[in-house]
């Protein structure tokens, strides 16, 4: 199959319904392999840190579910734009699926920043560039959720948030190098692409064990809220009405 | 792509980039107003306001901690490294990761003879983690 037919598939939800049925359960199987490993490898077996002890295994979770709150906006961010410029009907339901998701990863990062500031930093929040842009973030989150529920009708609901995703796709960058350009109580980053990580392996192996599980964990649930979310808007279609009565398709 | 489409790509394209304009600018205009603190030398150099709310960080030099005989008041140096250098004293509990070396920030007010009179102070951790043992290494005390 070439990219552009693997695109005009993408058109068809029945399609898509059809052959994600495994991968949901592909994702969720190493999720859990991969979260059970890097978890019990983060908490149990790598070393304290010298500084902060046992309260820096927070980055565990942290790390990841920040990593996911923006990667699940950015991929917002393109179904946005493919909802707007080629009127795909599987893009608005990602739109659409994706945004309790990246809401709790938001909440979750600021939940678990919180908990680390005050044993670490003496404050459970700082108004510095990086915490207050991904408040911003979750603010995002929340406006996408409350504007799909305020348009009744679904076509326009769609199209209102696909503006609002795309546009605050300009706040992803702002996280990202929020600690680059400006003076934060924030560190850096602790995974760079062009160095190596600042610290040993045996603390960021099962880091990036975690990072990898959050996204199988991700691409789980987004495969399995799409796969209901289709059911849901083509309820009225014959294939629908056929797979309900018991009939394979 | 059809005209059609090309069009709808366009907008959607410049609408991004009219709000990541209009964002930069914003951004850059309030450049000073987004830094989190005063670094030593916009201290020194008096730039950060005189008896006026504000943050200010450094890194703890090195000896120059000193502590009252009795209660919890504290002196320290916030430094640079690089020349700019600031007393500042404080009465509390200082934060786990405060020590010599450190990267501390303090909110407060810097008075008028130059001493920073600090309400709160917290401790900026770096993106630097290690096992104790690694640091021994370092330190070059061995395991």
């Amino acid at each position: 199959m070439t990219l552009k037919e693997f695109w005009h598939r993408l058109g068809s939800p029945r399609w898509f319904y059809q052959i994600s049925g495994h991968f949901g359960w592909a994702f969720g199987a190493l999720a859990l392999g991969l979260l059970v490993i890097g978890t019990f490898w983060g908490l149990a077996v790598a070393p304290p840190d010298y500084q902060q002890g046992n309260s820096f295994r927070i980055i565990y979770v942290h790390v990841p579910s920040a990593i996911l709150a923006q990667s699940a906006y950015m991929l917002m961010g393109a179904a946005g734009l493919v909802l707007l410029v080629w009127r795909m009907k599987l893009a608005d339901m990602v739109l659409a699926t994706t945004v309790p998701f990246g809401m709790s990863m938001t909440a979750l990062a600021l939940f678990t920043g919180a908990v680390w500031g005050k044993p670490t930093w003496g404050a459970w929040w700082v108004w510095d560039a990086r915490t207050t842009s991904m408040l911003v973030l979750l603010f995002l989150y929340i406006g996408l959720y409350a504007l799909r529920q305020a348009v009744p009708r679904q076509e326009t609901a769609g199209r209102a948030c696909a503006v609002l995703a795309v546009v605050g796709v300009v706040n992803i960058p702002i996280i990202k190098y929020s600690v680059d350009w400006w003076l934060t109580l924030h560190q850096g980053a602790t995974f760079k692409l062009t160095e190596s990580p600042s610290m040993p392996p045996e603390m960021w192996l099962p880091l990036l064990v975690n990072v990898l599980g959050f996204y199988c964990f991700f691409g789980a649930n987004l495969v399995g809220r799409l796969r209901l979310e289709i059911l849901r808007r083509e309820h009225g279609t014959a294939w629908v009405q056929e797979l309900m009565a018991g009939g394979r398709t | 792509m059809n005209p059609k489409r090309r069009n709808r790509l366009l907008i959607v394209l410049f609408l991004v980039a009219g709000s990541a304009a209009t964002l930069a600018l914003v951004l850059v205009a309030l450049n000073d107003n987004l830094n989190l603190f005063y670094p030593p030398d916009q201290v020194v150099g008096g730039e950060a306001p005189v008896n006026t709310p504000m943050r200010a960080g450094g890194m703890v030099l090195d000896g120059s901690v000193a502590r009252a005989d009795d209660g919890l008041g504290v002196t320290f140096i916030l430094t640079d490294y690089q020349g700019s250098a600031f007393t500042v004293a404080y009465s509390g509990i200082l934060p786990d990761l405060f020590r010599e070396g450190q990267g501390i920030l303090v909110q407060g007010k810097l008075g008028a003879d130059g001493v920073f009179q600090a309400r709160e102070v917290l401790a900026k951790h770096d993106e630097t983690y290690m096992p104790p043992e690694l640091v021994d290494i370092a330190r070059g005390g061995g395991p």
